[in-house]
């Protein structure tokens, strides 16, 4: 399949990455390449590393051998400026992790007004535009007890956005909800893909993963078994592990 | 002998429980109820006693006892103004080192860790002993004496103790956030200490409460231990008042006075503790 967008340069490179908690090797040597305006999806079944890749790339969990640059950045260095790389990725997880004791539009406002230090009406007039983007305008003083999961979803993902990031990493973010509001989350997604921000989606839905991705990672056992454009993937899968997992979720 | 085709209990058709219990607010009205009652069942029968054991019959147990209540009730607001100061001296240290408890930098964790342990699974009178023969009777700050009277001694002595507890308060409210609040902070780029202060403890801020009032109705009823180490509080004058009378038929009376001073204030902090409990555990 053709891409949608002009492509353009690597943003986040993972080359040769291992990733090993105690004696259990999660990561294998993992490499991929994700270039500005890219959607990548990486599937594959529970336990096989997908999330902890993404947590890697953002520095939450430290990389035991490899190299992963975000930006230019270099993320396995021990000198590295983390919170200069967070500021550069965002992410939403799958439980959304809102920050209960804040309301909708504090949520979005908090990082950019406290740790980027912009200006509080410029950053108050930005989170009610991502709000609004997500079509959420009507919740703007809702607390995220009183919202529904898909709603959550959509605040975690304008606080992201809040901050610019360069690339979005979503990590099973539709797991925890309902079909009905995965949909409205989803959509969200493939929006903010279709504006051409960089997106690396860990996602079991493979019907969204066909339609949105540029490229389609397929991982199991800690190892990358085959990537390609979903067509390719989707369609004609040369490795036996992946159509025997395509087979099962299809 | 199996009656039914299945004895698998989510088998077997619903029955809603009996409905026996007081529901709401009836349980906890019945209960403060039934130990005020008690309270002063026991007290008019305690008063009765002393009347007619009196030898020889003086003046009556309840004038004796009106006489002496004004004083009573001013040492014990001594006792309520000492738990004041030692539990706020005690919050604003317990919390540093509570926070301290949970620090990355290991050498600092664990002295806060240490004391804590150390100040919590301590005696309170001894800690209290401590402080009144250790700390100097006065200081000499460049030049200047200041007094250090025994009332802030003992104030430093309850204060360690409580500081200790509140320090476990405030790692147990610290480490009930899931994780999950710490790892969007961090992805959001907030630092710890932002982390801390607008993210984490402002949820576990909820949680500390009930706790804290638990101790501090516990640190009230420890105040009379001031007494031991010679300082006028509640408990003091109540004793003084009974060798002054001289009348030993009073004690139960007299003592029963101060209880019930002591159990009207803590009372109430207990039962806004349960419901504070109640509530945040609904909203939770």
């Amino acid at each position: 399949m053709a891409s949608r967008h002009q492509l353009g340069e690597p943003v986040v490179v993972v080359a040769g990455v291992e990733k090993a908690f105690g004696a259990l090797r999660v990561l294998k040597d993992v490499a991929l390449t994700v270039r500005r305006g890219e959607t990548v999806c990486i599937i594959g079944p529970s336990g096989s590393g997908k999330s902890t890749l993404l947590r890697c790339i953002n520095a939450l969990v430290p990389i035991s051998r490899g190299s992963i640059t975000v930006a230019g950045r270099e993320v396995n260095d021990p000198a590295l400026d983390k919170l200069a790389l967070r500021r550069d990725v965002g992410i939403v997880f799958q439980q959304y992790n809102l920050f209960p004791h804040k309301n909708a539009l504090q949520n979005v406002m908090m990082a950019p007004l406290h740790v980027l230090k912009q200006d509080k009406a410029e950053v108050e007039a930005r989170a009610r535009m991502l709000l609004a983007k997500v079509g959420l305008s009507d919740k703007l003083a809702t607390y995220p007890g009183e919202l529904s999961g898909g709603q959550q979803q959509r605040v975690a993902i304008a606080r992201s956005l809040a901050m610019n990031p360069k690339v979005m990493l979503f990590d099973e973010v539709t797991a925890a909800l309902d079909p009905e509001t995965k949909k409205e989350v989803l959509v969200t997604i493939q929006d903010l893909a279709a504006e051409g921000m960089t997106c690396i989606l860990v996602t079991h839905e493979m019907g969204f993963a066909r339609e949105v991705a540029d490229h389609v990672y397929f991982t199991d056992g800690g190892v990358i078994v085959e990537h390609g454009p979903p067509g390719d993937l989707f369609g004609a899968a040369r490795e036996e592990r992946t159509r025997a997992f395509l087979d099962k979720v299809l | 002998m199996r009656v039914s085709a299945t004895d698998l209990p989510v088998l077997l058709p619903y029955r809603a429980p009996a409905a026996i219990a007081p529901s709401g607010l009836a349980a906890p009205m019945l209960l403060g109820g039934g130990t005020l009652a008690c309270f002063a069942i026991l007290f008019g029968a305690s008063l009765a006693l002393a009347q007619v054991t009196a030898r020889p019959a003086g003046e009556s147990a309840a004038t004796v006892l009106l006489r002496w209540a004004p004083l009573i009730f001013q040492g014990f607001l001594f006792n309520i103004l000492i738990s004041f100061l030692s539990m706020a001296l005690g919050t604003v240290v317990g919390v540093l080192v509570g926070i301290a408890q949970v620090s990355v930098v290991a050498p600092v964790r664990r002295t806060a860790w240490g004391l804590t342990q150390f100040f919590r699974n301590a005696p309170w009178l001894v800690l209290l002993f401590y402080a009144m023969f250790l700390l100097p009777f006065e200081f000499n700050v460049l030049g200047l004496t200041i007094a250090f009277p025994a009332w802030i001694k003992a104030i430093i002595g309850l204060a360690l103790p409580v500081a200790a507890n509140v320090s476990e308060i405030v790692r147990g409210g610290i480490r009930s956030i899931p994780s999950g609040q710490w790892e969007s902070a961090e992805s959001l780029a907030f630092n710890r200490r932002q982390t801390m202060w607008m993210i984490i403890l402002p949820q576990a801020f909820k949680r500390m409460i009930p706790p804290w009032m638990n101790l501090y109705a516990i640190l009230t009823m420890a105040t009379t231990l001031i007494s031991v180490v010679g300082i006028q509080d509640g408990l003091t004058i109540t004793r003084a008042a009974l060798v002054a009378e001289s009348r030993p038929e009073l004690m139960i009376p007299m003592y029963l006075l101060l209880l019930l001073m002591f159990f009207a204030y803590c009372y109430p902090i207990a039962r806004a503790t349960l419901s504070l409990e109640r509530r945040f555990n609904v909203k939770a």
